[in-house]
Formats: C-alpha cells, sequence, structure tokens
C-alpha cells in the first residue's frame, strides 16, 4: 500500500515539473496532505485531496463538521499554522499573467502578493472578521494598498463606496466611514464581500458564507455572491454543510468525509444519482419543508476520530452498506459516468 | 466636574480644527473618531478619582516644566557655609515666625521647598522616559514573539525569563554601579549632550559627572524594564492573533509588519497604556530608592530620594521635617499616576464606557 502511494506521488511531481493545467482551469489541487501534530496523536485531517476549479465556475465542498473542508481551503495560501503541516500534494494557480505557479511551493512574498489579490477569502463569521477598529473604506483601502504601493486613499475610497454599491448596501457614502459594530449582520458580510472583491480576484473562496445569517439574508447574500461572479468571471469555492446552498449556486460538487473527498460530480449526477452511501444518507438528512415528518433523519454513529482513522474506508464505521473489503482495503475514486466519481467499493461490482 | 468635560472637548475641538487647517474636510471625514473622543472625555470627567489623579499629574508636570525656573534658591549654595545654624531648621508656618524658610531647610541649609522644585522635574523627567524608553521596547519585542511563535518566541520569553528571574532593584543597582563611568566619559567628550541633558534635567552642565550617574540610573532602569511589558503583551497577542480578523488581514495580503502595527498592536494596547501610567508611578519611587542606596548623583544634585538618604542620618530629632515632606512629595507624584491609570482603565474598557456615554447620549437629547 505504501510503496503504491509513493508511486502516485512521483507521478505527480512529473506533473509539477511541467505545471499543467487543463483548458480553463485556474486551480488544480492534487493529493493534498494535511496532518497536525498534537500531543493527542497526529490529526490526517486532509488526505489526500484532489480537486480542480475552472474559470467563472462554483465549486462546493460539502461535508460534516470537522471533515476537512476549511482546512483544505486553508492549505491552498498556506495558511496552516503549527501544530498544522502540508505534507504532500501540490496546489496549481493560473495567474493573472497567465502564469501556473505551485502555490506551495511559491516564496512567501510572491504568496502574500497572490493573497487577497488573485485569491480572496470570505469567512463564516463577518463579525469577527472584520477589525473592530477600522472602518469599512479603510479594510477596503488596506487590500488594495497591500497590492498597489501607489494607491491614494481618496481614490481607494471612491472604490470602496463603488464596491459598497455593487454589493447593494444603501447610502455606500455613508456606510463606507463605519465601523463594523454600526453595522447589521447581514450588511457586514455583504463589506466582507466588498473588501473580498476589492482587486477584483480571479478564485474567491467563500468559507460557510451564509451559516451566520438568517435565511432571507442567506437568499440575498447567494444571490449578490452569483452576480458578482458572472459580472467578474472569477472561480469560486464554497464550503458548506447546507445542500440547499449547494443545490442553489454550485456547477460541481465535491463531498468530504473525514479529510477525504468520497463523491464528485455535477450538481445535477450528485442530486439526482448519489453513488456513495454517505451521498445519499446526507440528502436524506435534510428535511423537506412541505412534509410533515415524525422524525428528523440522521446518520447514525459520529465521525470517526482523525488522529486514528478506520482502516480501508473511512465511512465503513457507520456504513449500512458497508462490506468486508471495506475495512481492509481504501477503496479508490471508482467513475460511474462522465465527470462523476465516488469512492466506494460497491460500484466496482458494475 | 462638568467643566472638566467642557475643556477637554474644547481641546479635542482646537486640535480637529488644526487639522481641519492643514488638509480640508477632516473634521467631517473623521467625526466619528472626534465623538469617540468626546465620549472618552466625558467618561473621563465622570470619574472623580481619574480627575484628582489627572490634576495631580498636570500639576506635578507645570512643576517639573517650571520648577528649576521658578526655584528662588540656586541648589549649589550652601548656606551653612556661612552660618552653622541654617542646618536642619525646622519648618516655619507663618504665624508663628516669619523670614525664614516656609518648609524648613536641608543639610546644607538650602530651602527645602525650593529644593523640591528641582527634584521634582528630575523625578518626572526619570520615570517618564523611562517608561517610554522601557515599554516600546518590551511592546515590540512581545509583539514579535507572541506573533512569529516557535524558535523565536522561545529565544525572546527566554530571554525575559532571564531579566525577570533577577530582583529588579538587585538587576538595577548591577547596571547602575558600572554604567556612570562610560557615560561621564561620552557627556564630557560631547557638548552638545552635555547641554541637552543638563537642560533636561534643570542642572548645570558643570555637574556632568552627577548628570551621568542620573543617565545611568535611567539606563538601568530601562533594562530592567521591558521584560513585564514583552510577557503581557505577548499574552495579548497570542489571543488576539487567532481572532479572525487577523486571519483575514494574512488573507487579504497584507505583509506581517502591517498585521503588526495595524490590527494587533491597536487591539491589545489600552491595557498597556494603563499598566505604563502605573509604571510611571513605580519608576517614580524606584529611582528614589535608587539614589537613597547611593547609586545615583551626589552632592550638590537635589535629588528627592538622595536628599532624603542624607537626611537619615539625622532622623528622627532634626530631620523628621525632610523625610516627611519629601516623602509626601514623592507620595503624591506616584499617587496621581496611579489614580490617572485607575480612571483610564474604566474609560478604556469599552464595556464600562458604553454604560456612561449611554447617559451621555439620554442627556444630550435632553438638552
Amino acid at each position: 500500500m505504501s510503496i503504491d502511494l509513493r508511486r502516485r506521488r512521483s507521478v505527480g511531481d512529473i506533473v509539477e515539473k511541467r505545471l499543467d493545467l487543463g483548458e480553463g482551469e485556474i486551480l488544480r489541487v492534487k493529493d493534498l496532505v494535511v496532518k497536525f501534530y498534537t500531543y493527542a496523536g497526529v490529526v490526517h485531517a486532509v488526505s489526500s485531496v484532489s480537486f480542480y476549479v475552472k474559470e467563472g465556475e462554483t465549486i462546493s465542498l460539502v461535508g460534516e463538521t470537522g471533515c476537512g473542508k476549511s482546512v483544505t481551503t486553508r492549505a491552498i495560501t498556506r495558511l496552516i499554522e503549527s501544530p498544522g503541516r502540508i505534507e504532500g500534494g501540490s496546489v496549481l494557480f493560473r495567474r493573472r499573467s497567465g502564469q501556473v505557479v505551485d502555490l506551495l511551493k511559491l516564496d512567501p512574498e510572491t504568496l502574500r502578493q497572490i493573497r487577497g489579490n488573485e485569491i480572496a477569502y470570505i469567512f463564516q463569521d463577518p463579525t469577527s472578521s472584520l477589525d473592530p477598529l477600522y472602518t469599512i473604506g479603510y479594510h477596503i483601502h488596506e487590500t488594495i494598498k497591500a497590492h498597489s504601493k501607489n494607491a491614494v486613499k481618496k481614490e481607494t475610497l471612491k472604490k470602496a463606496i463603488d464596491l459598497l454599491r455593487q454589493v447593494l448596501i444603501p447610502s455606500p457614502e455613508v456606510r463606507v466611514k463605519n465601523y463594523p459594530h454600526e453595522m447589521s449582520g447581514g450588511m457586514r458580510q455583504r463589506s466582507v464581500i466588498a473588501i473580498s472583491l476589492s482587486n477584483t480576484p480571479r478564485l474567491l473562496i467563500a468559507d460557510e458564507p451564509t451559516t451566520n445569517l438568517d435565511v432571507t439574508i442567506q437568499a440575498q447574500i447567494l444571490d449578490l455572491m452569483r452576480k458578482l461572479q458572472e459580472r467578474y468571471r472569477m472561480g469560486v469555492i464554497l464550503i458548506t454543510h447546507n445542500l440547499g446552498v449547494v443545490a442553489d449556486v454550485a456547477d460541481r460538487v465535491y463531498v468530504m468525509y473525514a479529510g477525504k473527498i468520497v463523491e464528485e460530480g455535477s450538481v445535477e449526477q450528485i442530486f439526482y444519482n448519489p453513488q456513495h452511501p454517505y451521498t445519499k444518507l446526507l440528502l436524506r438528512a435534510v428535511p423537506d419543508p412541505t412534509k410533515r415528518i415524525e422524525k428528523l433523519e440522521s446518520i447514525p454513529g459520529i465521525v470517526p476520530s482523525l488522529i486514528n482513522p478506520p482502516p480501508g474506508c473511512r465511512f465503513q464505521p457507520r456504513c449500512p452498506f458497508a462490506i468486508d473489503k471495506c475495512s481492509r482495503v481504501e477503496p479508490p475514486m471508482i467513475e460511474v459516468e462522465d465527470g462523476h466519481g465516488a469512492a466506494c467499493w460497491l460500484l466496482e461490482k458494475k | 466636574m462638568e467643566f472638566i468635560y467642557r475643556f477637554l472637548k474644547k481641546l479635542i475641538w482646537i486640535y480637529a480644527g488644526m487639522r481641519e487647517r492643514i488638509s480640508g474636510g477632516w473634521i467631517q471625514k473623521n467625526s466619528s473618531r472626534i465623538r469617540e473622543w468626546e465620549l472618552m472625555a466625558y467618561a473621563y470627567s465622570k470619574s472623580p478619582i481619574g480627575v484628582i489623579g489627572g490634576l495631580i499629574v498636570f500639576i506635578t508636570f507645570i512643576l517639573a516644566v517650571i520648577g528649576p525656573m521658578i526655584s528662588w534658591e540656586p541648589y549649589w549654595e550652601y548656606k551653612i557655609v556661612i552660618n552653622e545654624t541654617y542646618r536642619y531648621m525646622p519648618p516655619c508656618l507663618p504665624p508663628s515666625c516669619s523670614g525664614s524658610p516656609l518648609l524648613g531647610t536641608d543639610e546644607w541649609g538650602r530651602d527645602l521647598l525650593a529644593m523640591s522644585l528641582y527634584g521634582v522635574r528630575i523625578s518626572f523627567v526619570i520615570s517618564i522616559v523611562v517608561v517610554l524608553l522601557g515599554a516600546p521596547l518590551g511592546i515590540i519585542l512581545g509583539l514579535i514573539a507572541g506573533y512569529k511563535g516557535g524558535l523565536i518566541d522561545e529565544v525572546i520569553m527566554r530571554l525575559t525569563d532571564i531579566f525577570l528571574a533577577f530582583p529588579g532593584l538587585v538587576l538595577a543597582i548591577a547596571f547602575a554601579s558600572i554604567l556612570p563611568q562610560r557615560i561621564r566619559g561620552l557627556l564630557e567628550s560631547n557638548d552638545l549632550l552635555r547641554a541637552f541633558f543638563a537642560g533636561l534635567f534643570g542642572l548645570r552642565e558643570k555637574e556632568y559627572a552627577q548628570i551621568a550617574a542620573l543617565i545611568s540610573i535611567w539606563l538601568a532602569m530601562v533594562i530592567v524594564w521591558w521584560p513585564g511589558y514583552a510577557r503581557i503583551v505577548r499574552g495579548s497577542v497570542l489571543s488576539v492573533r487567532e481572532m479572525p480578523f487577523i486571519e483575514a488581514a494574512k488573507l487579504s495580503g497584507l505583509s506581517t509588519w502591517s498585521i503588526l502595527f495595524k490590527h494587533i498592536l491597536p487591539n491589545v494596547i489600552s491595557p498597556i497604556l494603563v499598566m505604563m501610567t502605573f509604571d510611571i508611578a513605580t519608576a517614580t519611587l524606584f529611582a528614589a530608592a535608587l539614589s537613597f542606596l547611593g547609586l545615583g548623583p551626589q552632592e550638590p544634585v537635589p535629588e528627592l530620594g538622595f536628599i532624603i538618604s542624607k537626611a537619615g542620618y539625622w532622623f528622627p530629632e532634626s530631620s523628621s521635617h525632610v523625610v516627611i515632606y519629601l516623602g509626601i512629595v514623592l507620595l503624591t507624584m506616584a499617587l496621581g499616576w496611579n489614580l490617572l491609570g485607575d480612571a483610564l482603565r474604566d474609560v478604556l474598557d469599552p464595556r464600562t464606557r458604553r454604560a456612561i456615554e449611554y447617559r451621555l447620549e439620554k442627556k444630550e437629547k435632553r438638552g
């Protein structure tokens, strides 16, 4: 098994040397491995995750809390702090200039130039991702200033007002001077989006952008993000555990479980023809508001400890369809139809 | 306390007016900042203790600035040379006697009140500068240690531990006893430096040897002063750097320095400011203690701690008034800073301030 892994990594190395990206792709993550070295043991937070994002496309990483979604996206721009370590894989990114770089091998200064400029983030909690001591206008000014040294405050503030207008904040001329605590939650999240757009990034990573908002605001924010994406032709990685949001905005979906991608495919393929037992159970757990139900469905069991992940398939202890092979050998990604694959031994027979 | 608020408000608006004159539209652009200042001023004026502390500090400041100029007796003239009876004259209050010094005289027959004016300048300058030099050193080291973590953190914090492991006074004594010779040589050769420090302490240039001793207390205190700040700042940085907005700043491509000074420092500074005011009080007493132990300047410099230590030989029979009066002076200076620090803590703590601001808003709506 270990020999097999090593060979796969060496093949990856050859690809890295050529730094190839497919047509229209702006990001390709290959065999990403992130581990956390804690006192309790080594946490295998992300194990061999691969995915890609095309220009103007929204992909979605879906999974339960603690399955490694956020860690994956943080690893893209190497924002993994000690005791975490990125142990392997590559993250190829096509820069604005057309040059393809491996973000995991880049020097810190070039990486800094990419962060916030070509790759922007939106965080889950808009309240705490804004510095309480500065106005919204200052946040935008600062983000622009970090990437063009000769930015003038007067012009960046004009740009800030323009951006706030684009994210549909009423009376942006006033709001630009507001401090975070002077705004409502939805407005703060829209400001965060405006800040992330300040350098017109090529890739936007939204980490549960609507989790802390109520449902009506959620819809507005998602709608807004979709419109902005069309305007700027950005690639978007949307992290969420809300399948309703996924169905609404995503083009392609990656389902993650315990640090691994268990199923990938277009949003139709995943929702109408789920292959992996985990995806099936996850979809069944979404309540349908039009039907009266006695009890909410849930997946029995708990997410396995990532310090000692179960051998073989990581979902096997909770899987109602598990067969003997599942607990011994790790299933590879098996392609079911074009662009639709699932890591499950049950599909092998077909 | 209404007039304090009105006075501070006027000061704020004078400052704003100056900024407005330099760059037009400043007031309009920074209206929320000015408002914040006004609210702080209001919160401060609502604390009687803070106002008293502020007044004491203000008076000490004025005395420190003009003291050596208005002092009616030069400290280098020893009256006992003319008349031996001038030594340790008791205080003389107007109704019972007149003509002789109000608060008595010291060992050399100099008017104690006049000498304390020189002494206040020296104490004030030393305490402020020690904190203004020591605190930034500690703050910068603490910021770097807390933010960078790993080996850098380990090295800086172990160094801090080494400094903290020595009793501060003992370490300061060690430094204060080896530093003067070097500084003396420097002052001897450099006229400009000599004139600057003489002016700063309100002493004559001739006494550069004593000035060297003062500066060495100074440096000794700076050397023992920073570790406390480094530790506290590091602790606060550790909690602030985990805040999502720091991660957001990193992800928007800010450089490490601008994250440190624009986002982390302003978020940890308020407890540090409070600590600095408390420390100015401690430094006043610490400097007096060092010169009491004989490490500071010698004759004829009227350093408060030094005069007290001299008076100790005749205590309590003839010199109790010196010890009591100068003790009160030192106590008052330290007390002023402590009270101010207490009020500052309330003003800078958003929770207590909100409650006070709410009252102001209600009041403004009414009137």
